[in-house]
């Protein structure tokens, strides 16, 4: 079995870290393998962020996504650049705040800079949010391995609002 | 036993240094080296050792020789722009026999070029970039764990053969993050002790390298970048002495070119063969597996320089090398030096890994 997941949005969404936490979700709690990789330039703030991640059975050669079968979008130029050539089997998530557009394949649509915002305050937590609507919807690590994965590499003292991060998107993400 | 991590090349390869007992690091910040300076300046201070943030890549180096001095295990990290400031110091640190780790993971050149994108333009740096005739050690993970493994390894051979050891990652590798397994200890090799009495720069074993006298451990020892006697004093007019020290400085590495070459090697019957280290190593591999051609085998570089070229003679029947660098053919020419059949050079610019689909246009002769 194996999945490749790709993540664009802007830089200083948490883009690499979705990558990163679902990577160590595989790894260290589902007895997988992983690779994450990434894309970004030299600014520190804005410009079109992506990165990616391959979960295997079997380890893992070329680490590079190419088709990836899973999509989670977050920006509109993201949309624009790393997720409008997405076609059918593939699935993706949207942030449904940010990105107007929608892709030829699946999509569900998730509101999760306007959740983070006027649930928790934080539109930070967006990208958790996301975590939380991509295991809900297509099970690529399981949910108690996400929120391993969460609590190693948030900072301290955010663990309760990344946690009901999550939780939000396990909600929005459950499919019917 | 070993535990499991999910780690960036970057942090592997500072994990491993600190494993081997690395207790200086010199360093100046640059993409898309900079976690490995970032995990020492954390790591290291807590374990005893020394992290110091340095005004420019020359005086980097410049520290991470004086401390080698003084007994440390010493390593500094950069990338291409920071490599070439440090080519000074590099052929200072060849000529007075200092063990030091550099850790150089590439990224796009010449000059400032592709700071956050990957290459391997700096592999003939690597070998020639400072002036004057001398030999070094370099090494090319592919994985995560090479870059803990490699590192230990670098540290190891530096001390061994007190040269220069080079760490020749690419931004590919070394901002990657997959599995690795972290061993509970690693093997350490010391530097040969020094025996009281005798000059320090006179080496009377068959291996050519003199015991190390570190400083500070009771005896006064002259060290310069000058054509030096046995005793460390300059003599620089000598026409026979200048030969004699500078064929050392070379057959000490050279004639333990079989002994440190690391390699795989897969499909010794086949008649095209990829060679490959470092980041297109990955693609190959995916090509090996997903092709399963007994008629297709692969040499599977760990140690770049000294080039283990015996292992190019175990292809008995290849009648075409084939080698995806993600630079114009920088060890393509050095293969074609060692081969008579043709090598087809399959070079990869603008910060891409080779896409499994390249290699096998090249295969078949597509491109």
């Amino acid at each position: 079995m194996r999945n490749e997941i790709r993540f664009s949005g802007f830089g200083g969404q948490g883009i690499i870290l979705s990558a990163v936490i679902i990577g160590r979700a595989a790894v260290m709690y589902d007895s997988k393998f992983a690779v994450q990789t990434q894309v970004y330039g030299p600014e520190a703030r804005g410009g079109a962020s992506m990165s990616a991640v391959i979960i295997d059975d079997d380890p893992i050669l070329y680490p590079k996504v190419a088709n990836p079968n899973i999509y989670v979008i977050m920006s509109q130029e993201g949309f624009e650049k790393y997720g409008a050539a997405a076609e059918d089997p593939a699935v993706m998530l949207i942030d449904s705040t940010l990105v107007h557009s929608r892709p030829k394949c699946r999509c569900i649509e998730v509101p999760a800079t306007r959740e983070a915002k006027q649930t928790l305050k934080k539109d930070i937590v967006a990208n958790i949010v996301m975590l939380g609507a991509l295991v809900a919807a297509t099970h690529v690590v399981s949910g108690e391995s996400l929120k391993k994965a969460i609590l190693d590499s948030v900072p301290k003292g955010t663990e309760d609002l990344n946690l009901k991060a999550m939780q939000l998107g396990l909600q929005l993400g459950k499919q019917p | 036993m070993t535990r499991t991590e999910f780690w960036q090349g970057n942090t592997a390869c500072a994990e491993g240094a600190l494993a081997v007992g690395c207790n200086f690091f010199g360093g100046y910040p640059i993409t898309p080296s900079t976690e490995v300076a970032e995990h020492m300046a954390v790591k290291l201070p807590k374990k005893g050792g020394v992290f110091i943030q340095m005004e420019d890549e020359i005086a980097s180096m410049a520290s991470i020789i004086g401390a080698s001095w003084t007994g440390a295990r010493a390593m500094t990290a950069t990338s291409g722009p920071g490599f070439s400031l440090m080519m000074e110091n590099i052929g200072f640190a060849a000529m007075t026999e200092t063990p030091c780790v550099v850790v150089n993971v590439q990224r796009g050149g010449p000059s400032t070029g592709q700071p956050t994108m990957s290459a391997q333009g700096d592999m003939m740096q690597a070998r020639f970039g400072s002036h004057g005739d001398y030999a070094i050690i370099a090494l090319c993970p592919a994985t995560v764990q090479e870059m803990y493994e490699l590192t230990v390894k670098a540290f190891n051979l530096a001390d061994q053969y007190r040269v220069p050891v080079f760490l020749m990652a690419d931004e590919t590798v070394g901002h990657m993050r997959e599995k690795i397994l972290i061993p509970d200890t690693v093997e350490r090799i010391g530097r040969k002790p020094f025996v009281d009495g005798t000059p320090p720069f006179r080496a009377t074993d068959p291996d050519l390298i003199p015991g190390f006298p570190t400083f500070g451990t009771g005896r006064h020892v002259h060290v310069t970048g000058l054509t030096h006697d046995e005793r460390g004093y300059p003599c620089a007019t000598n026409p026979k002495l200048h030969m004699a020290l500078v064929k050392r400085l070379v057959d000490k590495i050279e004639n333990a070119r079989d002994a440190m070459a690391d390699y795989d090697v897969v499909n010794l019957d086949a008649e095209q063969v990829f060679v490959a280290y470092g980041g297109p190593v990955r693609t190959v591999m995916q090509v090996m597996h997903d092709r399963k051609d007994k008629n297709v085998g692969f040499l599977r570089l760990r140690t770049v320089w000294p080039f283990p070229e015996k292992a190019l003679a175990k292809f008995r029947n290849a009648k075409r090398f084939l080698v995806p660098e993600m630079n114009f053919g920088q060890i393509a020419r050095e293969i074609q030096r060692h081969v008579k059949v043709p090598v087809h050079c399959i070079p990869k610019l603008g910060g891409e890994l080779h896409t499994p689909d390249e290699l096998v246009a090249a295969l078949e002769g597509n491109a």
